[in-house]
């Protein structure tokens, strides 16, 4: 039998696979197979390991050796170098921007350390396709004690660790699930919501791909304690990885036992399947998921009743989100008072975050709630690319605000981020520099929403869209002041005539950029200036005669045919022609053109 | 047949599948455990450092010890090879020479069980080098 004493972990998540992290997988396999160690030295592809800034990650353990930037063409030197001669290959190690030095393993890494892995514990660690993996890290154990537990305590503890959902709204877990129990019916459904669909956020997709037993698990004692034996997924098809490690956890937890007729024994019968969602950002919504999972357009409906009252099929149907379910084994096993240790006094445990945007280290982090937005940005992003300064992030993605300086030591939890003018929404962070124009920011987030909204009702589907139209005239330079007034009324009226959230939200990126912007509107509209030089229509390129050496190099390199001039004497642009493209100021060696 | 006819068996399971995560378990708090570093590069794996790391792990499981078992590069000790650092959790790390696979064991009892470094084989106890042998 085979004893390993080194693993060779993987990351086999979405984004590291884009850059060929199978080929690298099955090069190191071979090269561990060539080196004669196939029954010493292991081989395993994993979820994400978070670090997505630097994959594909390629992490030795136990010596914890984090390589980065990894290439198939390395594999036979790692093999080579590292597990038989015992040497780290440096130049794949992980460099610390702080010291400029190479870091010998993850345990040293600024962005792990301040993170705390609830939800993500596996991710990154097990095989997601071998339950036996699952198991050895006490799967499946949180559904044994459950089952010798009553339902009504087993939601009592749930209640007492203060979890709320991570989907957006925040609801309290163990509530929803005493409702879904309380109402009397013959049939109840457990439904997980991983449609996912807010730009840049990929939290759930990589706890499904990472550690996908967690939810087939966690669904089980949701269905145990409601009184349900059905349970429904409801994924985008165009997340197929995702969607193969959920096919394959729940064909093989119904091998094990822990699907199917008379779990371990006990009497307590429960399966899953699988609803593939075409990728509506409202399908998110609940009442529209399970307008869609049972074949209806989806669109939302006006809630009361709720789903746990009256949802799929008319059943009572409990809908958590993905990192809500991740949380419950980890809870039952270790008891409510732990995790009600972890985090602020009304936001409980972790939270995890899909860091993006221009932050050193983009990637997939979990923290303590409570954790303050400058610990994230700074220590564990590694603080704004190019050297640029931070401007502002915004979270709860197109329903979420942004937050600035000012907001940087406030603790991030659900009532800090809802007092700041934003929302914790489902964890998309997307960071901003100096250069961002945050007009434009706003006009990118409605135009998502635009396109994304049902269609419905009237103040969504048109009022938004002329939020938009005035958005799209101040970028264009037409805006006027009072245009600044009507996107506060028409944002107003939205907020409060829409059906759904996503109707209702929408305004919000537009009212928060104006509340901590406000000088930058003002600029748009009445010196018809972009401050941050990124809408075109409003910035000119110029040539500084004074500085200007008449080498003529703009002139050739410009695709416009925008200047001209004679050589040794200032050249200069035609405004009329200039298309805005910026090459000349990049290609000037003299540094004589800018922008205004 | 892999079904789980009950939570004993689910139990049972579990431990028994334990083990084969040990080491990656371990991996996560070293510095709680015995570390041993096994030194290879050329002149360590020529010495049979390979089989006395296998000694390692062989010894360490067949006594139920747990510990972090890694390998490292040449140890600067080539005239004593195959060498080995063993650091028990908050202690300096000690030196160890001339490692082969018979007397694995007896450093796993007296120093990894019973804190107690084997003198005789001790090449430096401090990451300084301060020398005990002589
Ligand atoms: C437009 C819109 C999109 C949503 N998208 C998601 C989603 O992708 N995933 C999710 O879990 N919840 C989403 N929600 C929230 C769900 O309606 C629901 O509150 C959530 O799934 C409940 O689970 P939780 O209590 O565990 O968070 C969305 C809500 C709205 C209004
Ligand atoms: S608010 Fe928008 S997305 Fe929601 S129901 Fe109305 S039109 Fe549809
Ligand atoms: S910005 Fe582009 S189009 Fe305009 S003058 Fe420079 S090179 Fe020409």
């Amino acid at each position: 039998m085979a004893h390993y004493h080194t693993y060779i972990l993987t990351c086999g998540g979405t984004g590291c696979r884009a850059s060929h992290s199978p080929q690298i997988v099955a090069a190191l396999q071979q090269a561990v197979d060539d080196a004669g160690l196939s029954d010493e030295v292991k081989v395993i592809r994993t979820g994400c390991f978070g670090f997505c800034e630097q994959g594909p990650i390629v992490k030795v353990v136990p010596d914890n050796t984090f390589y980065v930037s990894v290439k198939p063409e390395d594999a036979s030197e790692i093999v080579r170098e590292h597990i038989v001669m015992g040497r780290k290959v440096e130049r794949l190690l992980y460099i610390s921007p702080e010291t400029g030095k190479h870091v010998p393993d993850s345990r040293h890494m600024e962005f792990y350390k301040p993170q705390m892995r609830i939800a993500l514990r596996n991710c990154g660690f097990i095989d997601p396709e071998n339950i036996e993996e699952y198991i050895a890290r006490d799967g499946y154990a949180a559904l044994g004690k459950v089952l010798r537990m009553k339902p009504e305590d087993v939601i009592r503890e749930i209640m007492a660790s203060g979890l709320r959902g991570r989907g957006g709204g925040g609801f309290p877990t163990g509530l929803k699930w005493k409702i879904t129990r309380e109402v009397q019916a013959d049939c109840k459904y457990v439904v997980c919501n991983a449609d996912e669909g807010d730009p840049g956020a990929f939290m759930d997709r990589s706890i499904l791909e990472g550690d996908p037993h967690s939810i087939v698990e966690a669904m089980a004692i949701n269905g145990y304690c409601t009184g349900a034996s059905k349970g429904l997924v409801y994924i985008r098809a165009e997340y197929p990885l995702a969607v193969h490690r959920l096919q394959v956890a729940i064909a093989q937890a119904r091998e094990y036992g822990m699907l199917g007729d008379d779990i371990m024994g006990t009497g307590f019968s429960f399966d899953i399947e699988i609803r593939y969602g075409a990728g509506a950002f409202v399908c998110g919504e609940e009442t529209a998921l399970i307008h869609s999972m049972e074949g209806r357009r989806g669109e939302p409906t006006v809630k009361p009743p709720y789903p746990s009252e009256c949802g799929y099929k008319g059943a009572p149907t409990n809908v958590n989100n993905v990192e809500t379910f991740a949380n419950i084994p980890p809870i039952i096993l270790r008891g409510a008072e732990w995790f009600a240790s972890i985090g602020t006094e009304k936001s409980k445990g972790t939270k995890v975050f899909a860091l993006a945007g221009k932050v050193n280290n983009v990637g997939l982090i979990e923290v303590p709630m409570g954790t303050t937005l400058r610990e994230v940005i700074f220590d564990i992003g590694g603080g704004i690319k190019n050297g640029k300064r931070f401007k502002a992030v915004q979270t709860g993605g197109p329903s979420g605000g942004c937050l600035t300086e000012k907001h940087l030591d406030t603790p991030i939890d659900y009532d800090n981020l809802l007092a700041s003018g934003s929302m914790m929404g489902s964890g998309g962070m997307i960071v901003m520099d100096e250069d961002d124009c945050m007009v434009s920011v706003a006009k990118f987030y409605l135009e998502f929403t635009v396109e994304e909204s049902c269609g419905k009702c009237t103040p969504c589907r048109i009022g938004n869209r002329r939020l938009l139209e005035i958005l799209e005239r101040i970028t264009a330079g037409h805006g006027t002041e009072d245009d600044l007034k009507e996107l506060k009324n028409l944002a107003a009226v939205i907020k409060d005539t829409s059906l759904c959230a996503l109707g209702q939200t929408a305004p919000n990126p537009v009212l928060s950029t104006m509340e901590n912007f406000w000088d930058e509107y003002v600029a748009h509209v009445r010196d018809k200036s972009c401050p941050a030089h990124r809408c075109r229509d409003l910035m000119s390129y110029y040539i500084d005669p004074k500085i200007c050496k008449g080498c003529s190099l703009c002139s050739r390199v410009c695709p416009a045919n925008a200047i001209s001039g004679v050589l040794k004497q200032p050249y200069s642009i035609d405004q009329t022609a200039c298309i805005k493209c910026g090459t000349c100021m990049d290609k000037c060696k003299f540094g004589a053109i800018g922008v205004r | 047949m892999t079904k789980v006819k009950s939570i004993e068996e689910l139990t049972a399971m579990r431990e028994r599948l334990r083990a084969g995560m040990a080491v990656r378990e371990n991996g996560n708090h070293p510095e709680e455990l015995p570390q041993v570093r096994v030194g290879m590069g050329e002149c360590g794996v020529a010495a049979g450092a390979k089989d006395t790391m296998r000694e390692f792990f062989a010894k360490l499981a067949e006594r139920g010890v747990s510990g972090v078992v890694t390998q490292t590069g040449c140890m600067g000790h080539c005239d004593a090879e195959p060498t080995v650092e063993v650091e028990m959790p908050g202690c300096e790390p000690v030196m160890y020479g001339n490692v082969t696979p018979d007397v694995v064991d007896e450093i796993i009892d007296s120093h990894i069980c019973h804190g107690e470094p084997v003198r005789r084989l001790v090449l430096t106890e401090s990451v300084v080098g301060r020398n005990i042998k002589s």
